[in-house]
């Protein structure tokens, strides 16, 4: 981004557009006891020239998939993106700053925005989605406020095996709405322990695959949740419902999940975009925007936001969810991603996920690892090692492979631990690399 | 605006018919009016237990979400399953087919302290 300049003519047009005659007047409003006072600690500036070499040189200790041959998900996965994706959501008409919402002349991007929602919905096999949130974790709390409001209840019963970065946001939502999370643990790798979801839960909360790459039972929570009088609530991976049922075939009440996989880059972590889905008999309580396919008067078809009264700005404080935008690049990333690639397409994603993941898990293995959990997978698992997963995969680092997510931090019996992710873009020979290096240093 | 005087009011636009010790409750023509086209009304489920000035539903029109409060205490015995498919029966016929529910009244001293039609005719032109 190059640098925006303000002359002193600008800021002297500025301020008298405004009706001000210093900068400091915009700030009449804060008390004098309350201003700094004094010179800030910073360097003093750069041209842009050099700011530019200080920038690569600080980028320059970043690690990325550019530079090492990449195993780690845990979230958010290595990729292919089709070129078709950068093209499309770089155009004028869609690289705006602000989400033009106004039917009058917004009628292609509202357009994108409905075809994401009817691929959302159908990819998770549920009734109505809605057009986007931040990311997976905000989606998952929202998910758990709204099973709050519906159910009149206020424990949010959560497996262990979810994200614990999105647990840490639930909590976060909870303590704020005075809700109380109980976590359901998972010695197993699986959640198979529903003693936690009582006649006081407004929902249970499961991954699938969870965060180990197990593929959960969602038979069993379905009706643990039930029984409960409960809503079910499932995170799930989109690609991987190219192969698995989706949550919906279960009688999932929520499906929410990371839209990430879906044609756009880590990028150190975002922008991301949230997918939220529910079955119909909840859609005045979805979050969030909504838009709905419509006639205009002339009877022609057309496209518009929809169920506003939803939300918070008509609202206010009895509303259930203060979202009032959607994550829109990023959906229509998502969505010309899955037009570019169809369902042929992500299905030969996920199969070749799987295969590679087979194929890993045979090599890292024979490499003197251990398949810590026995369930099955889909791209993702946890390999045991005879020793502590930072340092091993500290060590890897070195001979250019990051070799995943060492377990410990998160889950303190797991130190040994590493959660390994495979994608399609991975090869046998990157696969075999890994498990010479690791064979080597074990 | 239409008042008819063989009903009570409430301030917040509900009207209340006390037949025994059930009262059949809506909202009023007025309040449908202020609300314009209702295109979706949430009820509570039989059997709840009501508490004065409790809200008890939502009303939602193009525009706007209103809660419903309920004028009496009591408990939910009856609710006018018509309004799921047809919701425009609030504005059509408020004091009749857009009746929203009907409460077993547990105080009756409760229903007495109501407006009478003249009070909430006066609140309308005030």
């Amino acid at each position: 981004m190059p640098y925006i300049p303000h002359t002193e003519e600008d800021r002297k047009k500025m301020l008298a557009t405004i009706g001000v005659d210093r900068i400091d007047d915009l700030f009449c409003e804060i008390p004098e006891n309350l201003r700094f006072r004094g010179e800030l600690d910073m360097p003093t500036g750069l041209d842009e020239h050099h700011l530019f070499l200080h920038l690569f040189e600080i980028a320059a200790k970043n690690l990325s998939s550019a530079k090492l041959t990449w195993f780690l998900g845990a979230g958010l996965y290595d990729r292919y993106i089709p070129a078709s994706v950068g093209a499309v959501i770089s155009r004028g008409e869609f690289l705006t700053a602000y989400t033009p919402y106004q039917p009058e002349f917004s009628q292609g991007y509202l357009q994108t925005i409905y075809e994401f929602q009817s691929m959302i919905a159908e990819l998770y096999g549920m009734d109505v989605a809605n057009a986007s949130m931040y990311d997976g974790s905000t989606s998952m709390a929202e998910a758990a406020l709204m099973s709050c409001a519906q159910t009149g209840r206020g424990k949010i019963a959560v497996s262990e095996a979810v994200h614990p970065h999105y647990r840490q946001v639930l909590e976060t939502y909870a303590w704020s709405s005075s809700h109380q999370c109980v976590e359901i643990a998972t010695p197993e790798g699986a959640t198979t322990d529903f003693t936690h979801v009582d006649d006081e839960t407004a929902c249970l909360i499961v991954q699938y695959p969870n965060f180990f790459g197990q593929i959960e039972d969602l038979t069993a929570a379905r009706a643990a949740a039930t029984a409960a009088g409960a809503l079910l609530v499932v995170v799930a991976d989109p690609v991987a419902m190219a192969l698995l049922p989706p949550p919906g075939e279960f009688g999932a009440d929520v499906v929410v999940g990371e839209g990430q996989p879906l044609g756009i880059p880590m990028g150190f972590g975002g922008p991301m975009v949230g997918l939220y889905a529910c079955r119909r008999e909840y859609v005045r309580r979805l979050p969030g925007r909504i838009v709905g396919r419509t006639h205009d008067h002339e009877g022609r078809s057309g496209f518009t936001m929809t169920l506003r009264t939803r939300e918070q700005d008509i609202r206010r404080e009895k509303a259930t969810s203060n979202i009032c935008t959607n994550e829109a690049l990023m959906a229509l990333a998502a969505t010309v991603y899955l037009c570019a690639v169809g369902k042929t397409g992500l299905r030969s994603v996920a199969e070749s996920t799987v295969r590679n993941t087979q194929y890993a898990i045979s090599k890292l293995t024979e490499a003197g690892g251990r398949i810590r959990f026995s369930g099955r997978v889909f791209g993702e698992f946890v390999l045991e090692l005879p020793r502590n997963a930072t340092e091993v995969r500290d060590q890897l680092i070195g001979q250019g492979i990051m070799a995943g997510l060492p377990l410990g931090p998160y889950y303190p019996k797991l130190e040994h631990c590493l959660l390994v992710a495979l994608t399609e873009v991975r090869t046998k020979e990157q696969i075999d690399d890994f498990a010479a290096k690791l064979r080597a240093i074990l | 605006m239409n008042v008819p005087t063989d009903l009570k009011y409430t301030k917040s636009h509900e009207w209340v018919r006390m037949e025994g010790d059930i009262a059949t409750i809506g909202i009023t023509e007025y309040a449908q009016a202020e609300l314009g086209d209702i295109v979706f009304v949430e009820l509570p489920d039989v059997g709840r237990a009501l508490q004065p000035e409790e809200s008890f539903g939502t009303v939602e029109s193009v525009k706007t979400v209103s809660d419903l409060y309920a004028p009496v205490p009591g408990e939910i015995v009856e609710t006018n399953g018509k309004l799921g498919a047809q919701s425009e029966l609030v504005n059509t016929d408020p004091f009749g087919d857009g009746w929203m529910v009907k409460i077993r009244v547990s105080d009756a001293s409760a229903a007495e302290r109501l407006l009478s039609p003249d009070a909430y005719q006066a609140i309308l032109e005030s």
